[in-house]
């Protein structure tokens, strides 16, 4: 019986690696900001205009002004049309399934504490096949900065109603208008718990890169809501916020308390378009410093211990 | 009691000593009664004195109360089921006694609670009947407000006399179990387990003492089938897991969130099912083999990512404790019946690994070879374990750890380069490279549910998609070639052989026994890897007239079980058939036997 027919053996890497010569390892002095060409990898499958061409290039710039190592930056998506940003980003990157990129960023968060973990995603993703998961994981504080590219419509399969949808909406699935009350994202992500809560919009860059560093800079679950236009199935969705088209756009009024949970519930009831900037950022521990409290505990009760002792340990006390 | 042989007379000259060599007892009460404790203490014992235990329990699905059974069968030999029949009833009340006579063997003992139970005139002949007042007798042993509570290990007092266990042994496990802070907890457990110790059990005309067992090599660890298999996830190197709480796959993530930090791991308790395999699929994406689990309905939300884990061959371990279904079915019975979708569940052609542990000790060394062919494979690898293993206690030989822990910390040493579906990798059979690695030549992997090129990037193109389709299937015939062609248990030739797997396999064994020592040709074979199936299985079927796969489950509109079914596909051949029930109880080796005789008519099956 305790013969493993597949006992533990280490197992050579494969992927084109097997018979080349070691990789020396890189110098921190040696490190250089990546460039755009670097970090960028399939020319994006997006239809000329899209909102979320300019989300991608802002990633480029933070990565690059953050000076962030290559191998470390991960990114990771759900399905939609925003979804598909790791395959335009030379980096790590996992596509996951449709609405699930959370849960799966938070394995990866949890796990690999040294690892960058961005997620992208869209209002079809992100509230409603994923709205359990955007709830939770804002709740449990997980590290990570999740950028929704939100655009008010399903665009992949083409029109249909968003959670975000405003009422009244044509849509192929709602031709005579949207009837369901429209989620608004970051009273959702403060209820929720999440410890930042920002909104930007595509049309303003400098602001939108703000943002990135301003989330990639908070110990914990960063959440940015993106106004991000989809051209083909609701054009001029986001005028009223841009001043090129005559609409307006108004950063959050400087007397706003950030760390004040209700100030934000309100701001972000402001009539549309709203404000832009930070909504809300109060830090509390993250889950990925908690759960690291619990294991320092644990382990400074068997320090010294080789696992498989610490096994004998349990077993001692079934016998 | 097998083999039962007179002894001399015990000093007391009341009773009479018989040595035995094997007892199943069986004891019934509701499920707030600590009936779990005994069988737990009865365990343990035997673990401790070699001898060999295997235990089998019903809990009701509700939260409290409700009644509930459990069965222990200790032996000095090979204890493979936890036994058809009860040499001994302890019954509580009188629902405990009239439900579970029929389970009492003819001429066996039942020990009732005499201020609960009236016993039935009929049955006095059929059975020997022991009273004792055992409610009252605790309450005046402890005395004060406990009322009878304690009054189960007042009863593991009077099976400790009957069957002259060692009770220094007891003691010691008593002062485990409840030494704690509060002293009179200890004190009130020995005292109600002395009063039943010392109490005369007039009635009784014998009493019982078990053969020494024979020396096993090493020491003995008692403990049921989820915490193997928890335990051997760790031994395997496991050091992130993420579950949502299901009967019975629930025990496995309440070991692993207890466990896991002393080791640097953690356990994450999900908001939902799908969450759980998502974020295990992460943490394994993050370099490390991760686990999730479940029972019935949450494996059905799972195929959605089990299939991208499949699509991007991803190492991940799920574990599928076996529960009787549909729906949510009977969530405290075993069934066997979701190796379908363990094995095909899902849309689209997505390959993954089963294997399916036989018994406690199985599952502690199945969950590290699940770890193995995870990582070296690079697959979803579903341990298709169920209730009836889940919840049974064994005794089991020590593993010897230092040798079976392993350490799989990714590599994450630089590469000059790295292609995640490399087509040209020898049987289709890539690695998966963790995040946090350098590649030199700046070009990165995305791992993707799209069909996709070499690199991970999506495709349309139909030559990929069916060079990446026979990759993937590739790799698992290449498994199905490394795997050992299952022992024939019995000669290889024969009239009939059975086919079992998981819990099938202790009382499939057992009734090959039978059928041989009554000169019938009969073996069988347990399929612990049932997908991919080994090979070799041609050639053992070659040997018999007829194939019977035994499994619970239902016959199914085509009149096979479901790995019936699965034989004779692969297979083609008619002589394989299916025995299968789903009455939410484990086989007992009888039904086996009968339902073989019933299956060829009758017919003679010697050699």
């Amino acid at each position: 019986m305790s013969e493993l027919k597949f006992p533990f053996t280490p197992l050579p890497r494969t992927g084109g690696t097997v018979t080349s010569d070691p990789v020396p390892p890189l110098a921190d002095s040696d490190r250089k900001p990546l460039t755009k060409k670097e970090i960028s990898a399939d020319h994006p499958t997006w239809c000329p205009g899209c909102g979320d061409f300019s989300v991608l290039a802002l990633y480029f710039k933070l990565i690059e002004r953050r000076k962030m190592w290559h191998e470390k930056v991960t990114t990771v998506a759900g399905i939609g049309c925003s979804s598909r940003f790791p395959y335009f980003v030379q980096a790590h990157g996992a596509h996951f399934i449709h609405g699930r990129a959370l849960p799966f960023a938070s394995g990866v968060s949890l796990s690999r504490p040294d690892l960058h973990v961005f997620v992208f995603g869209g209002d079809g993703d992100a509230f409603s096949i994923g709205g359990n998961h955007f709830s939770h994981t804002a709740r449990k504080n997980i590290k990570m900065t999740y950028v929704v590219m939100d655009n008010f419509v399903y665009g992949l399969t083409k029109k249909q109603t968003s959670p975000t949808s405003p009422i009244g909406f044509k849509s192929k699935t709602d031709i005579w208008g949207s009837l369901d009350r429209p989620i608004n994202p970051l009273k959702q992500a403060i209820a929720a718990g999440a410890t930042f809560v920002a909104r930007t919009t595509h049309t303003n860059p400098n602001h939108v890169l703000e943002m990135m560093e301003a989330a990639m800079d908070h110990d914990g679950f960063s959440y940015i809501e993106c106004l991000s236009e989809c051209v083909e199935f609701y054009p001029g969705a986001f005028d009223a916020s841009n001043p090129r088209k005559g609409g307006k756009f108004d950063l959050v009024p400087k007397e706003h308390d950030v760390t004040d949970e209700y100030a934000a519930y309100r701001l972000a009831d402001t009539a549309w378009p709203g404000c832009f900037g930070i909504f809300y950022r109060n830090p509390r521990p993250t889950k990925n410093a908690n759960e690291a409290k619990i294991i320092e505990e644990h382990r400074s009760k068997v320090s010294g211990l080789a696992d498989w002792e610490i096994l004998q340990k349990s077993f001692a006390r079934m016998k | 009691m097998s083999a039962v042989a007179e002894g001399p007379s015990s000093a007391d000259g009341q009773s009479r000593l018989t040595k035995i060599n094997e007892a199943v007892i069986r004891i019934a009460g509701n499920s707030q009664d600590g009936i779990q404790a005994i069988g737990g203490f009865l365990a343990r014992l035997a673990g401790r004195s070699e001898q060999e235990v295997m235990t089998f329990m019903t809990i009701p699905s509700t939260i409290s109360g409700g009644p509930s059974i459990f069965q222990v069968r200790i032996g000095s030999g090979d204890v493979l089921s936890a036994g058809d029949e009860a040499d001994m009833l302890l019954a509580f009340y009188q629902h405990s006694y009239e439900g579970h006579i029929n389970s009492v063997k003819l001429g066996g003992i039942v020990l009732y609670d005499s201020d609960h139970v009236t016993p039935k005139p009929e049955w006095l002949e059929r059975y020997r009947h022991v009273g004792v007042a055992i409610s009252s007798k605790t309450v005046e042993a402890i005395g004060g407000t406990g009322r009878d509570k304690g009054k189960n290990i007042f009863s593991l007092g009077l099976l400790a006399r009957i069957y002259d266990l060692d009770v220094e042994k007891i003691t010691k496990l008593l002062g485990e179990r409840f030494g704690g802070k509060d002293a009179t907890i200890l004190q009130n457990a020995v005292t109600c387990f002395n009063a039943g110790h010392s109490h005369q059990l007039q009635d009784l005309l014998k009493t019982y003492q078990f053969r020494h067992a024979e020396v096993r090599g090493g020491q003995q660890v008692v403990m049921n089938g989820n915490e193997a298999l928890a335990f051997g996830l760790i031994a395997a190197g496991v050091r992130f897991g993420a579950g949502y709480p299901i009967t019975p796959w629930s025990d496995i993530m309440e070991l692993l969130r207890r466990e896991l930090p002393k080791y640097g791991g953690t356990f994450v308790q999900c908001e939902d099912e799908i969450a759980s395999i998502s974020m295990a699929i992460g943490a394994s994406w993050g370099g490390r083999v991760a686990v999730t689990g479940s029972s019935g309905p949450g494996i059905s939300l799972k195929t959605e990512a089990l299939g991208w884990a499949s699509m991007a061959e991803m190492p991940l371990i799920i574990v599928d404790v076996q529960r009787g279904g549909p729906s949510t079915g009977m969530p405290t019975n075993v069934e066997q019946s979701d190796l379908n979708i363990a094995c095909f569940g899902g849309h689209g052609d997505s390959p993954r690994v089963v294997l399916a542990p036989s018994g406690v000790e199985d599952c502690f060394y199945t969950a590290i070879e699940a770890v193995n062919i995870a990582r070296k494979y690079s697959t979803p690898v579903l341990i298709l374990t169920d209730q009836g293993i889940a919840s049974r206690i064994e005794a089991f030989i020590e593993p010897d750890l230092r040798k079976v822990c392993q350490d799989i910390t990714p590599d994450l040493s630089p590469v000059p380069d790295h292609k995640p579906y490399d087509l040209t990798a020898p049987d289709g059979v890539t690695r998966h490279l963790a995040p946090g690695t350098r590649i030199a030549s700046g070009k990165y992997p995305v791992v993707t549910g799209l069909e996709h090129d070499e690199l991970g990037h999506p495709t349309g193109s139909p030559k990929l998609h069916v060079a990446m389709t026979a990759k993937r299937r590739n790799k698992l015939r290449k498994l199905a070639s490394d795997l050992p062609v299952p022992a024939v248990y019995g000669p290889s030739e024969g009239q009939i052989l059975l086919v079992g797997w998981g819990s099938t396999y202790g009382p499939m064994r057992e009734a090959v026994d039978t059928f041989r020592s009554l000169g019938d040709a009969v073996s069988c074979i347990n399929l612990k890897y049932v997908n991919p199936l080994p090979g070799g299985l041609d050639e053992i079927f070659k040997g018999f007239r007829h194939v019977f796969v035994v499994e619970l489950n239902d016959e199914g509109v085509y009149g096979y079980g479901q790995l019936g079914a699965v034989l004779r596909a692969r297979h083609c051949d008619p002589k394989i058939r299916g025995i299968t029930k789903v009455d939410g109880l484990t086989w007992k080796v009888k039904e086996i036997v009968d339902r073989v005789r019933a299956a060829v008519g009758g017919a003679p099956v010697k050699a």
